[in-house]
């Protein structure tokens, strides 16, 4: 019996289109937009102003107080304005334009293809150039990387988890990268575990990707102290809290941490971030992008350049379709839908997927009729029909007893529901009503 | 770019579930037993599922075009379920205007006034049931005796249920062991050779029926092992203390409506608890109160009666009985 975790979760089409298409690297626009904002947490202010010449990996926004990444710029030329855009998230936010001259790079930064296994740094001197690289997670929640390598008093980890699940469908940019990248994310977990100072890593894989579960048990078995896991496909197997009861069949319990249960979760792409910050002196300015949809001519993987607006990615895979009715940032059960192509590849940015017009339109809503499908698929044990009736009825304090703050907005209820009921639409309301009533109650 | 782009929350996905699916596969399930009840009934099966099926359909259309004056939503499949469950519920030799009324009661009553598909809290079907056995007491309780396809409608020959025949039989006076000779065998009753409604007497149909269900994951096994289950452990512990009075287990599972209410009727989503604990409790509540009417009750039967009685329970349940929350160890149940 492959490991999974017991209760809820759905088995959507996987759609994995580019699982066998290697990664290219796309080229660089002649100009880009970078948000000074790409992770969670206050947001970086900008160190450059218009006219200063930048090369790729130098700082162009720093980052303010402890939750918060530095940004760097992805390409050489010229700032030309810092301006106010869109981003994918539909938000208005701060961003640096540069216009493109040439492909210079900060000397620092070490460009060649030569593998560095071992680290002389000290964990103190790890987590600085995690910090100074301005590495976040990139599994798309982009929570800043070096507060989870930073260790706090009183807790103690014991095992550093790799997620390698990959459990939304279509995307691919980590399954990818485990193929391709083998040995530096090897290196990368070592230089984590450093950093952590655990004893022990475990890396979960999804199992319908089995070349990337065989590459890395070869590579792991070098050192015994790093152990690959099959897991039973399943969504949301990639949720923290469901790949740490898969692993290690610990429950993390409401409004706690990983790390309560001796757990801290990076993603594969995190630790490949982290290797080329540590290792090759590289910051944080490009990563694996999956751009894919049924109707796309050539659909692919790409290493993408943060700033570079969607529709390059979108050219390079073909052309948008004349049918696109939907372009979603993210993996179809949890990602955004963008309003345009003109916005910019973010470091949270782990796939794009077009959908057709047909694709991209709900379906009528009907009457529940109380299957209990959605309590049966909750992961986290929810009600999802009764958050929802409470949340349109406005009944805030009854929806905060039933738990609504724990969903972690997953969709499988939504996904499940026969009478195609916007049960998350719902939920998400009522959660965000229910945080700012208890915001409200704790400054008081 | 001329058109705009769709924008909308996640999940940008849906799963192939509709309503109009499960309540197809409800149909499909049903299918088995509608076959065996024409094999032994004839015509009779035939003219009452279609008149109830027809009628449940024909109802909920006028209430909602001319009553409620909303859209129309019959194709949802929802009072097709209805209508078929109504006529397994009935004997096969039932006059045609008692149906119609039956139906009324089922739809209009049970169904619509509470705002239609999601909202009533009993089923409607055994709302319509019993409705009818209270105001046509001898027409719902004469069966047909099952001769084959062949059958007649109105001129059948009607004979007692085996139910009806044990109880009446212990009322004056005589052994249990003598009346278990006038009954059809186990055999005869898992194959549905017995006197009983249209839809209930083959067990195996209903088996049958219950496999598929469970196979597409229309139903999960809580509500029909949780019923079955406690009527077979109530009714053996009745037989080992006193088995000159008591029937056996493998006699209450097959005799009268215990299978069809456990895998069809109590398995009603809208009127069934939301969380398979609550439901285990549910369907144990039904077993017991089945038991309890056919032992020391006035009527023979009382599967109906016992879903509708836990039927008023599930709101309750749905508001105290909790599912295993993630992180948590301890419940409060």
């Amino acid at each position: 019996m492959l490991k999974t975790f017991p209760a809820g979760g759905v088995h959507p089409p996987e759609n994995k289109i580019t699982a066998g298409t290697p990664i290219k690297y796309l080229p660089v626009p002649e100009n880009v937009i970078i948000p000074v904002t790409q992770h969670i947490g206050a947001p970086a202010s900008p160190t450059v102003s218009k006219g200063d010449s930048v090369r790729a990996g130098q700082i162009i926004a720093a980052g303010k107080g402890f939750v918060s990444a530095n940004v760097h710029s992805s390409v050489s030329g010229k700032v030309n304005k810092i301006d106010h855009i869109i981003d994918s998230t539909g938000f208005k936010q701060t961003a640096v334009f540069i216009d493109v001259e040439g492909d210079e790079w900060v000397e620092s930064i070490d460009r060649s293809s030569s593998i560095l296994k071992e680290t002389d740094l000290s964990p103190e001197d790890i987590i600085k150039k995690c910090l100074d690289s301005g590495i976040v997670g990139l599994g798309g929640a982009t929570f800043p990387s070096h507060i989870k390598l930073t260790p706090v008093s009183g807790k103690h980890c014991e095992v550093l988890i790799i997620n390698g699940v990959e459990c939304e469908p279509f995307l691919t940019s980590d399954h990818r990268l485990m193929l391709e990248k083998g040995e530096e994310i090897i290196a990368g977990i070592r230089i984590m575990m450093k950093a952590l100072q655990v004893k022990k890593a475990m890396i979960g894989i999804e199992n319908n990707k089995p070349d990337a579960i065989a590459n890395l048990t070869k590579l792991a078995s070098a050192y015994c102290e790093i152990s690959v896991h099959p897991l039973k496909v399943k969504y949301p197997q990639g949720a923290e809290k469901q790949l740490i009861r898969a692993l290690i069949k610990r429950e993390v319990p409401s409004g706690r941490l990983p790390l309560d249960v001796g757990a801290v979760v990076h993603n594969v792409g995190t630790v490949f971030a982290v290797y080329e910050a540590v290792q090759k002196n590289k910051p944080l300015f490009e990563r694996v992008v999956t751009i894919t949809g049924k109707y796309l001519s050539n659909p692919g993987n790409y290493f993408v350049r943060t700033g570079t607006p969607l529709r390059h990615l979108i050219a390079a895979a073909g052309g948008q379709p004349e049918n696109t009715g939907k372009i979603v940032n993210g993996g179809p059960m949890m990602g955004k839908a963008i309003v345009n192509t003109d916005v910019p590849v973010v470091k949270g940015m782990s796939g794009v997927i077009l959908f057709d017009e047909k694709e991209s339109v709900r379906k009528t809503i009907e009457p529940c009729i109380r299957c209990a499908k959605c309590v049966s698929v909750c992961p986290l044990g929810l009600e999802p029909y009764l958050l929802m009736t409470l949340s349109e009825r406005n009944l805030f304090e009854k929806a905060e007893r039933e738990r609504i703050t724990d969903c972690m907005e997953c969709g499988c209820c939504s996904f499940t529901c026969p009478a195609n009921r916007p049960l998350l639409d719902y939920i998400r309301l009522g959660k965000s009503t229910v945080m700012k009533m208890i915001r409200e109650r704790n400054i008081k | 770019m001329s058109n705009l782009l769709n924008v909308s929350q996640s999940p940008h996905i849906h799963g192939k579930e509709s309503t109009q699916k499960l309540m197809l596969n409800v149909v499909i399930a049903l299918m088995p037993a509608l076959f065996t009840s024409v094999f032994y009934f004839g015509l009779g099966a035939i003219i009452v599922t279609l008149t109830s099926v027809a009628s449940c359909l024909l109802f909920e259309y006028l209430i909602q075009k001319f009553v409620l004056k909303k859209p129309i939503s019959i194709t949802d499949g929802s009072a097709l379920v209805t209508g078929l469950l109504l006529a397994f519920n009935l004997p096969s030799n039932i006059p045609v205007f008692i149906i119609v009324i039956g139906s009324f009661v089922s739809i209009g009553i049970a169904k619509m006034t509470f705002g239609g598909l999601g909202n009533n809290p009993f089923n409607p079907a055994l709302v319509g049931r019993v409705f009818m056995l209270i105001s046509f007491p001898v027409q719902m309780t004469s069966w047909p005796v099952p001769k084959g396809l062949g059958t007649g409608y109105a001129d059948a020959v009607t004979g007692a249920t085996p139910l009806a025949i044990i109880k009446e039989g212990l009322k004056n006076g005589e052994s249990l062991s003598k009346l278990m000779g006038e009954i059809p065998s186990p055999a005869q009753m898992l194959m549905g050779d017995m006197g009983g409604s249209m839809g209930e007497v083959a067990a195996i149909a209903l088996i049958i029926g219950f496999i598929y269900l469970l196979a597409t994951r229309v139903i999960t096994w809580h509500i029909p092992v949780s019923v079955t289950g406690s009527i077979a452990i109530f009714t053996t512990i009745l037989w080992l203390a006193n088995p000159e009075k008591n029937a056996d287990p493998m006699f209450h599972l097959l005799a009268g409506g215990v299978l069809l209410g456990a895998i069809f009727m109590a398995t009603d989503y809208v009127t069934s608890p939301m969380v398979p604990k609550a439901m285990i409790i549910y369907g144990c509540g039904i077993g017991i109160i089945t038991v309890v009417i056919r032992v020391w009750g006035a009527y023979p039967e009382g599967v109906s009666f016992a879903i509708l009685i836990m039927n008023s329970f599930v709101p309750l349940m749905n508001a105290y009985i909790k599912p295993k929350r993630f992180g948590e160890e301890v419940t409060n149940g």
